[in-house]
């Protein structure tokens, strides 16, 4: 019904005119930047148990918020399934999407969306029961599988099996989350998705040990932020505040030594980074002090990483592929200068 | 009405001959009601084709500033997803029009069987709530209260996990008559046709043209010379056993092929997803609690001198509610009945919610983020939910006019 809505809402907006340049003007005016999560992925966008969301891609959000207002704490998220986030984006019922979506070309290119980066490098893989005893994902065939609608990984599911030759059944639901508990409840003899939010997902079932990931990994999933064609501001600014958390990790500054750092540090990097020199806010019509702001309220990537699905998480994933570049990762930002 | 009114005021004096009909007499072209109206209906329509075309415009303008491709032309590339049920032919190398084609065919496929039930259901139960047995009466009423006060949404919710939780796994599946019962579904020995099954199915087409037949002269027989014919009883024997009769001395021209457990689950045979089951029974007893109050209505609108002038003439019970108040009760029943059906068809679409792949499952969710169509894909889901409202409404209204007391 929601998703009727938000269809009708992008069919209305698509309808009278534009008026949607200035999102940077109406995130100001309003006080607050408008996020589009997930309705539920422990990691990456959770409401906690006094309703605060947590979570990486959480993070991301705030950061935005914390570079355009000087708040993190002015974000009102909106949670989205996967067949509502592109049209709530398009039409403008959202300022940014943050919500573990795969770039792909289609999307790039077709829905009239920007993507702003990658938060995350995730992969698409397979949950079954322990108890079935399999080896691998060749042996999934005849099974039953629940998976999201609306998703890459439906596609490459249907693209490995055929590849593959191996039958099967999708059992095809709204949510994540409702794929999850219908695979936890055994209509399902497998659960595919994102490895990320496999892990995420897993810790909510009723026997988290009981269930464990296949060893393929069937496709990369680049994940990151998205935001509306057309308005090239506010690109740059999704895409600079995903950037200084990086460059700040590199950098080596957290939320507990900016102060320290901006006081004292005579690393001409640092002192761009917290805006003392260099470009500043200029060119994005930011505060001067934007990426001291993420930084200071939010954190640097590494510090977001880490609470959220890293070590000091409940599901506690390795840095992987999401290392920094120099330290054998993908992450890697343009520099500040 | 209205031409009688302006009638009169051409004419004031009745029309009658006056030698001189001043030329001035014929109103202005404004004052005209009849050209006034008209100027008024031509200004508004091309008004309304003027918002039309602005809208249209505007939204084409749109979308082709955002980059964001529009057209139909996606209905023929591949769609690469898997669909759980499929009424046709479909595989994942199909196209995104037959992705549209199996979500409408489950669609209709669910709102057929839920209309089927619940008017069977809601029947019984608004006759049951009028009924003298005290036991019957309450427990009608009971049953109408719980499910018509309780969100479909729930319901469906309800009737998935409920059935979904208590079934067991492939492998300790309920075997019965070579059928199984587990939580991938109720499979079951699908029918096998061989050769010689045409004339079985002749057979029974002819049985049904048969009794047909038989109705009518029946009807006519009565009309002519008062006796009956026991036209249901026949009609059963016939289209029952001709076919049989038929079946067995053309030596049962019919396989079967058995459902196998072979790796993870049941190969072959016919299997009906537990998501069909489940939304089956909540859009089926959900909407009969409203029928059965429709059918009450109804029964209650017949006069109740109806009912004393039938046990006059020494009807029984039965006979009366079936020839008298039934047909009388229909009339009223027929259009809020549509209504219900209308509704048990639109609320299929919440089928999204467990996953039963109907056409807002398939086509208006995966199709539509996959394909990034949204106006494309609403506009013809729309269409669809509106063709086949209007279509029912069609066929209610033709059926309740050929119902209706036809006055001599």
């Amino acid at each position: 019904m929601k998703k009727t809505l938000i269809s009708a809402a992008t069919l209305m907006v698509a309808m009278t005119g534009t008026a949607m340049a200035g999102t940077l003007e109406t995130v100001k005016e309003r006080g607050a930047v408008q996020c589009g999560v997930t309705s539920g992925v422990p990691g990456f966008s959770v409401p906690d148990d006094k309703g605060n969301w947590k979570g990486l891609d959480v993070d991301l959000c705030r950061a935005v918020a914390a570079a355009v207002l000087g708040d993190a704490s002015k974000v009102k998220f909106v949670p989205l399934n996967a067949k509502e986030r592109f049209t709530a984006l398009v039409s403008g019922e959202i300022d940014v999407l943050s919500r573990v979506t795969t770039w792909t070309q289609t999307r790039d290119t077709q829905l009239g969306i920007n993507f702003a980066g990658v938060n995350y490098y995730d992969g698409q893989g397979f949950l079954v029961k322990n108890e079935l005893g399999l080896k691998s994902v060749k042996e999934l065939d005849g099974a039953t599988v629940c998976v999201q609608s609306g998703t890459t990984t439906e596609l490459n599911m249907a693209d490995y099996f055929r590849a593959e030759g191996i039958s099967y059944t999708p059992v095809v639901f709204d949510t994540n989350d409702q794929a999850a508990q219908a695979f936890d409840s055994g209509r399902c003899d497998s659960f595919t998705t994102d490895l990320s939010q496999a892990a995420g997902l897993r810790t909510r079932m009723q026997d988290p040990s009981a269930v464990g990931a296949l060893p393929e990994v069937i496709s990369k999933e680049p994940l990151g932020p998205v935001v509306r064609q057309g308005d090239d501001t506010w690109f740059n600014i999704v895409k600079w505040s995903h950037n200084a958390m990086l460059n700040a990790e590199e950098l080596g500054i957290t939320s507990a030594n900016v102060d320290k750092m901006k006081a004292e540090s005579t690393n001409p990097n640092v002192k761009r980074l917290i805006g003392l020199d260099g470009p500043k806010g200029k060119g994005m019509d930011l505060a001067d002090d934007w990426a001291y702001q993420i930084v200071k309220q939010v954190g640097n990537y590494g510090e977001a990483y880490e609470r959220n699905v890293g070590k000091g998480s409940p599901l506690g994933l390795d840095r992987g592929l999401n290392a920094l570049w120099n330290q054998g990762g993908l992450q890697y930002a343009p520099p500040m200068r | 009405m209205s031409s009688d009114i302006s009638n009169s005021s051409h004419k004031p004096d009745g029309g009658s001959a006056q030698p001189k009909a001043p030329p001035m007499d014929k109103p202005k072209f404004w004052n005209d009601p009849k050209k006034r109206s008209l100027l008024f209906q031509v200004l508004l329509l091309s008004a309304l084709g003027f918002v039309f075309y602005t809208i249209i415009d505007n939204t084409l303008t749109n979308l082709e500033q955002r980059g964001i491709t529009t057209g139909f032309d996606f209905l023929t590339s591949e769609a690469g997803f898997g669909i759980a049920m499929s009424l046709i032919d479909y595989t994942e190398a199909s196209s995104y029009g037959m992705t549209f084609l199996v979500g409408l065919l489950n669609t209709i496929l669910i709102a057929a069987m839920g209309v089927f039930a619940a008017t069977i259901l809601g029947f019984i139960l608004g006759v049951a709530r009028l009924s003298d047995n005290w036991l019957i009466s309450k427990f009608a009423t009971f049953y109408i209260e719980i499910f018509r006060n309780i969100p479909l949404l729930l319901q469906i919710f309800f009737w998935y996990f409920a059935v979904l939780r208590t079934l067991p796994h492939p492998r300790q599946s309920i075997e019965f008559f070579g059928s199984f019962i587990n939580n991938r579904g109720f499979i079951f020995p699908a029918p096998v046709a061989e050769d010689g099954f045409g004339l079985v199915a002749f057979g029974f087409v002819a049985a049904l043209v048969g009794s047909w037949l038989i109705s009518r002269w029946s009807a006519k027989r009565q009309e002519r010379t008062g006796q009956q014919f026991p036209v249901f009883l026949t009609s059963i024997g016939l289209i029952v056993g001709v076919p049989l009769i038929l079946f067995l001395l053309s030596g049962m021209p019919m396989g079967l092929e058995h459902p196998e457990l072979k790796g993870f689950n049941f190969r072959g045979g016919i299997t009906v997803i537990p998501e069909l089951i489940a939304l089956w029974l909540a859009l089926s007893i959900y909407t009969a609690a409203f029928i059965a109050e429709t059918v009450r209505a109804g029964i209650l609108a017949v006069s109740h001198g109806q009912t004393e002038a039938a046990s006059a003439l020494g009807l029984s019970k039965g006979k009366t509610l079936r020839l008298i108040v039934i047909p009388q009760a229909m009339r009223v029943v027929i259009p809020p009945l549509t209504s219900q059906y209308l509704n048990l068809t639109k609320n299929s679409s919440l089928a999204t919610a467990i996953g039963y792949p109907d056409l807002v499952n398939v086509f208006a969710g995966t199709t539509l983020n996959q394909t990034g169509q949204a106006i494309e894909v609403i506009a013809m889901t729309m269409a669809v939910y509106l063709t086949l409202s209007l279509l029912t409404s069609f066929f209610m209204n033709w059926y309740n006019a050929r119902i209706q007391l036809t006055e001599r």
